[in-house]
């Protein structure tokens, strides 16, 4: 019998080692062109080309890929660009999207009904279908494209819907409807129990949905490229992409300019990497 | 205070849902709406005028040989990229859920693909394609890899492939992760007993009740295969010979490019309704597996 259960741990032991290597390789494929990207950035072009492969190049390492791609990207200005956008559309999002889905969870109305409905339907349509009305309408009619604002809007309005669904099942099912009377009994407005009671409870859900709209905002391209033509308007996915057209050859400044692209959202990842992971997948268990 | 009257119920809504009403009107339901009657136009982009055409659009839309092969080109994509993307999630969740030393490191490992904008992506497998697969493929003499994928049509198609599968595969593992973690332990004990193989038990057990798991990585692998756009701009622009352009990419050129907008949103317009008559056939298909599981 002890011999039987040692035969089995050790065949445990051993499954478990075969899956360790096979993680290892497996993770090595996925940080590949990354690794890549990296040994590469410290080499001059003349080195890149002969052998992208080896760790040092021939002609030693070099640090001055990096000021040269962030000067010719103007890296702070996008980056700066792209941190504010983020920011101020991840804040209104959550602030309007938490409380709309507080006025319709509450209150079985028709205009609610309607505007939830509405939400909920908008979520299938793909942004293709609504890009070039909104340029149309957003340059033709108004002429307010090329400001950070404008941008911000539209951000909030496309992302608003996802968020309010959100909010709807976190009010439904972590607020009780007795801690709201209580409030009111108290003499609180339905605003004051709103952010005295309702907001405050409402803490997980904050951090899912800012996390996934940040991301979202931070990497999106497509939107910020219609909106933005401007330089020194340019947010970090679009100086990576006119970078590129630009300096395609010097292949040195380009590894410089990707890493430089990558390393904030990388740094961050290191230190909320538990939270990014949680509310990434609770915002799609959703 | 009175809650039944309409100016109570004005107010309430105003306050708390007024600007989100007005900004998700002005970015979502009027631009949809005025997109509907840009079809019927047949506009350039610049001049103040927007003549009226009617079906002429939706007529050339479906003459447009260029964009029926770019849906052709995002149906054979996204069902590749659709399947391998879930196997390899699957495959790397049933990994990371074995008790393995590290496996948290792992998942988070894993996932380090999807913090990163598609532009990025594009362009740092553009030089793996391009310079180190050609390297490795140059020092070990191997035919088939010491000319760059992305110069010839076929090899185009599956470097996009390729790239999905190494996008998604992290993202869609979190979410099997969930769907192993929320099998319970005492169902997995009562198998064992039974005398089920490791095997018979993910297949036969951990599967099926984990039919929700599936439903949610294919919707999302599927609208996010449909839409590409980014990663195709980044890697390939379509190239060699527009052999890679797909629908989204299409639609995008169609107006910014050649400025035919009417004609752009019209191919716009198809697109989601193929998207959308997928994504009804999936959430019908998935209700009836999982009451069956």
């Amino acid at each position: 019998m002890d011999n039987k259960s040692e035969k089995a741990a050790r065949n445990k032991k051993i499954r478990h080692a075969l899956m360790l290597i096979l993680l290892a390789i497996l993770l090595f494929c996925f940080v590949f062109p990354f690794i890549l990207v990296i040994i590469n950035v410290f080499k001059v072009k003349a080195d890149i080309t002969t052998n992208p492969l080896a760790l040092i190049g021939a002609h030693g390492f070099t640090l001055e890929n990096f000021p040269k791609a962030m000067e010719k990207m103007n890296f702070w200005r996008a980056f700066g660009n792209s941190l504010c956008i983020t920011v101020f559309a991840t804040v209104f999002t959550l602030l309007l999207s938490s409380m709309t889905a507080f006025v319709i969870v509450r209150n079985n109305w028709k205009a609610t009904a309607l505007l939830f409905a509405l939400m909920i339907a908008s979520m299938v349509i793909p942004f293709q279908v609504l890009m070039i009305p909104l340029v149309s309408l957003y340059g033709g009619f108004l002429g307010i494209l090329n400001h950070r604002a404008t941008l911000i809007f539209m951000h909030v309005g496309f992302s608003v819907s996802m968020a309010t669904f959100m909010f709807h099942g976190a009010i439904n099912t972590n607020v009780p409807v007795s801690l709201e009377e209580a409030a009111t009994i108290d003499g609180c407005s339905r605003w004051q129990t709103y952010w005295k009671v309702v907001f405050p409870l409402l803490r997980p859900t904050i951090a899912t949905v800012a996390i996934i709209d940040a991301m979202a905002f931070w990497n999106d391209y497509l939107l910020p490229s219609l909106v933005l033509a401007k330089k020194e308007l340019y947010t970090i996915p679009i100086a990576t992409q006119t970078f590129y057209g630009t300096f395609s050859t010097d292949i040195g400044l380009i590894m410089a300019a990707l890493l430089l692209a990558m390393l904030p959202i990388l740094i961050l990842y290191l230190f909320l990497q538990r939270y990014i992971v949680e509310g990434v997948t609770a915002g799609a268990v959703k | 205070m009175k809650t039944n009257t309409m100016s109570y119920k004005c107010k309430q809504f105003l306050m708390f849902a007024g600007i989100t009403t007005v900004v998700f009107a002005a970015v979502v339901i009027v631009p949809f709406i005025y997109g509907l009657y840009l079809t019927f136009t047949s506009w350039d982009g610049v001049s103040k005028t927007k003549p009226f055409v009617g079906i002429a659009n939706y007529i050339t839309t479906f003459q447009d040989s260029a964009f029926w092969a770019a849906m052709g080109r995002t149906f054979f994509y996204a069902i590749f990229a659709v399947i391998l993307v879930n196997v390899v999630a699957f495959i790397l969740a049933y990994l990371v859920t074995r008790g393995v030393k590290g496996q948290n490191f792992f998942r988070a490992g894993f996932f380090v693909p999807n913090l990163i904008g598609g532009i990025v992506l594009g362009y740092v497998w553009k030089f793996v394609f391009n310079r180190a697969f050609v390297a490795i493929g140059n020092a070990l003499s191997v035919g088939f890899l010491s000319t760059s994928w992305l110069a010839t049509t076929g090899g185009a198609m599956l470097c996009l492939i390729i790239v999905a599968v190494w996008q998604y595969a992290g993202y869609m593992m979190l979410i099997y992760v969930a769907g192993f973690m929320s099998v319970s332990n005492d169902v997995l004990e009562a198998a064992k007993i039974d005398g089920c193989t490791d095997f018979q038990t993910i297949t036969k057990i951990s599967v099926p009740l984990m039919v929700s798991s599936f439903v949610q990585c294919l919707f999302l692998t599927v609208t996010r295969c449909f839409m590409v756009y980014d990663v195709n701009l980044s890697l390939t622009n379509g190239e060699p010979f527009n052999s890679s352009v797909m629908a989204a990419m299409h639609v995008y050129n169609q107006a910014f490019t050649y400025k035919n907008y009417g004609t752009g949103q019209a191919e716009a317009l198809v697109l989601f309704i193929v998207c959308a008559i997928i994504g009804l056939l999936q959430v019908y298909v998935g209700k009836k597996a999982e009451v069956s599981a």
